[in-house]
């Protein structure tokens, strides 16, 4: 019976065919291992939300060993909707990332690449399905080691201090969230996320436990980006190949968010955090500022990528926001944000890598008139900025409906004045773009580019058309979002 | 508590913030990676600290001893030990491959050669 | 055919219209053939729709259900129906012209002007016939996207200018006051359809009721209720087809069809009359209608003094919607009509003037009647209708809006209307004066050119299609009863 191993399944698949890339070693094969490994966990996830929809939580004891003992992987909706997110991101791009990586990373180091990008995956997919607080540590570092090489894979040398930067924060952030484990663990004697929500009400009044969460939210942030601590992202976004960029935006800062979500309203989800301890005020505030604040750089960038960058600071303070309101429009809001940001970033990053990938830069000097030679290109980054505005009949007019919605409903008018005024913001600059490439004449002596090949225009535009169809018919996605919703703030696990 | 209780605790808190003030401080992308360390290490103090049960004994089975310490911390600490380990390697990786690139390890001096080109 | 097929194929006409334009772009007889059979053919669904329409139908189309409880769909009632056969009549007339003028002129890039044309009759169709508030605003957003293009069309520094403005400050508005106005509207009163009315009633205290009415009026900027006007008269550097009918009739007109329909079927004329910040929007509009009148006295460049005139004239409807009286509904939007009539012809007629002598300064057309009789009397023709004189059109929407400000007690908005008829007087009436006796200033430099051909007559489809207008307005004047009896049925039921 597969379908009862399908959860650990969902994180074998992609760990086991890391290492045969590195035995394979040519590109070719190791690209047919990576792809069918993510189609692969892409069916095992997909399998695993309907089981999800149809059952309820799905758990699973590895090794068959008990739960609080044993680690346990513990899908619920939230987790499984997440990790049809991350596999179906990197179902995508793996065919694109064939041509692209061959242009961006030096020929005897691209099966590094896919095997790097495989655990990465597996990493992602593992913090999605587990149940268990220190395993979740795990599966973080996973990803994070693996995305370090990834963007260090770049054959720019500033990627490499780019690098060097994200690890150090990245490790500092992983040991904090390691610290306010072992401080929750000082006070509960166990790491189970269940169990955990089960004893932490009676020692929530501890100091040890404020610390931890203290401790746990910075570690968090650190890796999600949240404004103060986001100074890794944007330098980590432009230097790396474009691939790994498009994956990365679209899915490693999502899952960071999850891991927020899964603290919040599932280990403390008996603890009142939002009220008692000040956490409401604090998130919300630093997602406003990120709003604002990163959506205003973004304006003033001429290299798009580093432009994309910032947007998805001000995006990650969307999705920190909604879920900061703790009903369930704004919870609902923030994990139907979680997809679609996904989506539109996806395709806005994978059409910049389109680009580059015929022109070496993704600025604005260099897309001057490039909606002549780059049609269809350019329409895909076109569709994704609009989604970015938020624009009707797309995604991210359905997010910014449900964001809006959550803060009318809470009555904090200055909220909506924020959302509105970051919509405002990434109308200036998704425009800067759409106005260079379409309506600015060719330059004299610019290369004569063609199309990017479809293998690559193929995922744009599959990304692109999602941003669309899940605009118009947001049913499906805006149902699993308020079910999730709904699920974490009930009664717990 | 007396003072052997929280000591452990002491130099906890002591090692952490001497690692962490090594890696903002430093401008050498070596010593970085050494605070780095030292910084996980504190943590890694840490759990093996809380794993300690009064008058008990290491958690190794043998005869005559029924109290013994919480060996779980100690397991888990070998898991982080080794994702540290791989940490380490890959950074000092990566600085490698900038001394090669940049001819350097300071980070002004790299900020300097990036103005430059 | 059923009516609701007929309501969808409205708008999918145009846009499939769009699509062969793009395709037989390379042939200009086939194309400018193409653009001509989709307008006839929404022209005569529309008709269709208007029999059924007249006899009291009120024909709906579901397209898809965007979220729970939110959906695209379509409701044709008398407001929207006499918007939509405006429109897609004067869509034929303005494509005879386009033909005459674009090849007059050489203009560049004329395929994406007519894909971008017809996607924004598209657009205006769904405006008219949208059956809620999110429809209205999709097709809303549609339209101002549909028309950017057009609005740089020539890809100068300035045109690229204009266009920032005028999307900023469309999509600006709308994003800022609109969205958060429907939102908030849609979790209030647990609806959007726009029901025979209004659906607030009862749902909403009198503060409330107050904001959203002025986050409606200047939310939709297509209305142009100062200081939310710039943008129009910056759109005029597009071609004259372009400010003829989408800055005189389709995009103008939709926004004061949006102020319009909002009050009658979402507030309802009572809930308007008794809100307090009605009465401060009528002074609004009041303002808008003088001191547009006054800036259009000083603007020497002919399109800015007609674009200044449209701003003045579109607060007229606005004015006619906050007075909330029978009347003044109805006023206004036969006004909607007859002022588009009016206002395209003399757009025609600056575009002919243009292409036939390239003069754009009202300074330069001493003694043009002589060269351009026809052109220049139906301008005298067309401003007598603006200006609201019998035999012509124009004089029924004053007429009424005047029995409206009675009604509501408003005699000071009678005297505003007078005051900006005369205005209407002495900064139209000028231009066919001196053209048909002032004496041609012969130092003008373009005469002394000997390459030039003499000035004559503007090509001859332009000619058709300002004859056309101009009996229009003569028409209006003679069948207003047939328009009053259809508007009647959506004020009283």
């Amino acid at each position: 019976m597969i379908g009862g191993h399908l959860p650990v399944l969902l994180v074998v698949l992609p760990l086991m065919a890391a290492p045969v890339c590195v035995v394979v070693r040519r590109p070719a094969w190791a690209w047919t291992v990576a792809a069918l490994a993510s189609w692969g966990a892409f069916v095992a996830a997909l399998g695993l939300l309907l089981q999800v929809l149809e059952g309820g939580p799905i758990s699973y004891p590895i090794g068959g060993w008990a739960a609080p003992w044993g680690i346990e992987y513990r899908l619920d909706l939230v987790g499984a909707f997440v990790a049809v997110i991350v596999s179906a991101i990197g179902g995508i791009v793996v065919p694109y990332a064939r041509s692209s990586i061959e242009r961006e990373v030096a020929a005897d180091r691209i099966y590094l690449f896919y095997c790097m990008y495989l655990l990465c995956l597996a990493g992602l997919l593992g913090i999605a399905a587990t149940g268990d607080a220190f395993n979740l540590f795990v599966f973080l570092e996973i990803s994070a080691l693996s995305s370090y090489v990834m963007i260090a894979l770049a054959q720019d040398r500033r990627a490499l201090t780019v690098a060097y930067r994200y690890l150090i924060m990245g490790t500092i952030g992983a040991t904090f969230y390691l610290i306010g484990v072992g401080l929750m663990y000082m006070m509960t004697g166990t790491l189970n996320m269940a169990d955990l929500a089960a004893r932490l009400p009676e020692v929530a009044e501890t100091r040890t436990i404020l610390a931890a969460l203290a401790f746990l939210t910075v570690g968090i942030c650190l890796k999600l980006a949240l404004f103060p601590l986001h100074l890794w992202l944007p330098n980590a976004y432009t230097y790396a190949p474009s691939v790994v960029t498009a994956f990365l935006a679209a899915t490693a800062t999502k899952v960071a968010v999850y891991v927020l979500i899964r603290v919040y309203f599932t280990i403390f989800a008996n603890v009142d955090v939002f009220e008692a301890m000040f956490l409401r005020e604090v998130l919300m505030a630093l997602a406003v500022v990120a709003m604002l604040s990163a959506s205003a750089i973004a304006v003033f960038q001429t290299n798009i990528k580093r432009m994309l960058a910032y947007s998805s600071l001000a995006q990650i303070g969307y999705m920190v926001l909604g879920m900061s309101f703790a009903t369930l429009t704004g919870l609902t809001g923030g994990i139907i944000h979680l997809f679609n940001h996904a989506l539109m970033k996806g395709a806005l990053f994978m059409a910049m890598g389109c680009v580059v990938f015929r022109l070496q830069v993704a600025s604005l000097d260099t897309i001057e008139g490039l909606g002549r030679r780059m049609p269809a290109t350019m329409a895909a980054f076109v569709v994704g900025g609009l989604s970015l505005i938020g624009v009707p009949l797309t995604v991210g007019f359905v997010s910014k409906w449900t964001l809006v919605l959550a803060a009318i409903e809470a009555n904090m008018w200055p909220i909506v004045v924020a959302i509105v005024g970051s919509s405002l913001l990434a109308i200036a600059y998704v425009w800067r773009v759409v106005e260079t490439g379409f309506f600015r004449p060719t330059p004299e002596g610019a290369p004569a580019v063609a199309e990017a090949p479809l293998s690559m225009l193929i995922p744009t535009w599959l990304l692109a058309g999602a941003c669309v169809w899940f605009g118009i018919d947001a049913r499906t996605t805006l149902s699993v979002a308020r079910q999730s919703a709904a699920f974490l703030l009930g009664s717990g696990p | 508590m007396t003072f052997p209780g929280l000591f452990n605790y002491w130099v906890v808190i002591a090692l952490m913030m001497v690692g962490f003030y090594v890696v903002i401080a430093q401008g050498n992308l070596i010593k970085k990676v050494v605070g780095l360390n030292i910084f996980q290490v504190s943590v890694f103090v840490f759990y093996i600290s809380i794993s300690k049960v009064k008058g008990g004994s290491a958690p190794i089975l043998s005869e005559g001893i029924a109290l013994y310490g919480n060996p779980l911390p100690h397991v888990l600490i070998l898991t982080a030990i080794v994702v540290g380990v791989a940490t380490m390697a890959l950074a000092l990786a990566l600085v490698v491959r900038i001394q090669d690139a940049y001819g350097t390890v300071e980070e002004d001096e790299i900020r300097e050669r990036e103005e430059a080109s | 055919m059923n009516p609701a097929t007929a309501i969808l194929a409205c708008i999918a006409v145009p846009v499939v219209g769009a699509l062969l334009v793009t395709l037989t772009g390379r042939w200009p007889n086939v194309r400018e053939s193409v653009t001509l059979l989709s307008a006839a053919t929404l022209f005569a669904l529309v008709l269709f729709l208007f029999r059924g329409v007249a006899a009291g139908a009120r024909p709906e189309a579901l397209v898809a259900e965007m979220m729970p409880g939110l959906s695209i769909a379509f409701a044709v009632e008398p407001l929207g129906m006499l918007f939509a056969l405006v429109a897609s009549f004067l869509w034929i007339v303005t494509s005879i012209y386009s033909i005459g003028y674009m090849r007059g002129h050489h203009e560049i890039n004329q395929t994406r002007f007519y894909a971008c044309f017809a996607l924004a009759l598209g657009s205006t169709m769904g405006v008219a016939f949208a059956g809620n508030l999110l429809t209205l605003f999709v097709f809303y957003e549609a339209l101002t996207l549909s028309t950017y293009p057009l609005v740089i069309h020539s890809g100068t520094d300035e045109a690229r200018r204009a266009g920032r403005l005028y999307l900023g400050m469309l999509l600006g508005t709308s994003i800022a006051f609109q969205l958060v106005a429907i939102i908030w509207t849609g979790w209030l009163a647990g609806t959007l359809t726009f029901t025979p009315g209004g659906i607030l009633s009862g749902k909403a205290s009198g503060a409330t009721v107050a904001i959203l009415l002025v986050l409606y009026v200047f939310g939709i900027a297509k209305a142009a209720v100062m200081p939310f006007h710039r943008w129009l008269p910056a759109a005029m550097v597009a071609p004259t087809p372009v400010s003829a009918l989408l800055h005189a009739v389709a995009v103008v007109k939709a926004g004061v069809f949006a102020v319009l329909k909002i009050t009658v079927y979402v507030f309802g004329l009572d809930a308007v009359r008794e809100a307090a910040s009605s009465e401060w929007l009528q002074y609004a509009a009041a303002a808008t209608i003088v001191i547009a009148s006054l800036v259009a006295l000083t603007k020497d460049n002919l399109k800015a003094r007609l674009a200044y005139s449209t701003v003045s004239q579109l607060s007229y409807i606005v004015l006619g919607a906050m007075l909330a009286t029978t009347w003044g509904v109805v006023g206004g939007a036969i006004h909607l009509a007859a002022h588009a009539f009016g206002k395209i012809t003399l757009f025609y007629c600056a575009g002919a003037i243009a292409v036939a002598s390239h003069k754009t300064e009202v300074s330069q057309l001493r003694g043009i009647g002589r060269v351009m009789p026809l052109t220049t009397f139906a301008f005298f023709v067309g401003s007598l209708s603006v200006i609201g004189l019998p035999p012509l059109g124009g004089l029924w929407g004053k007429w009424f809006l005047a029995l409206g400000a009675l009604e509501a007690d408003q005699a000071i908005m009678v005297a505003v209307l007078m005051a900006s008829s005369l205005l209407n007087v002495a900064y139209l009436m000028p231009i066919p004066i001196r053209g048909f006796f002032a004496r041609a200033d012969g130092s003008a430099e373009g005469d002394k050119d000997p390459d030039r051909p003499p000035i004559a007559e503007a090509p001859i489809p332009c000619l058709v299609a300002i004859s056309v207008s101009t009996l229009g307005c003569v028409a209006l004047f003679f069948y207003a009863g047939p328009m009053f009896d259809l508007l009647r049925g959506a004020v009283v039921p």
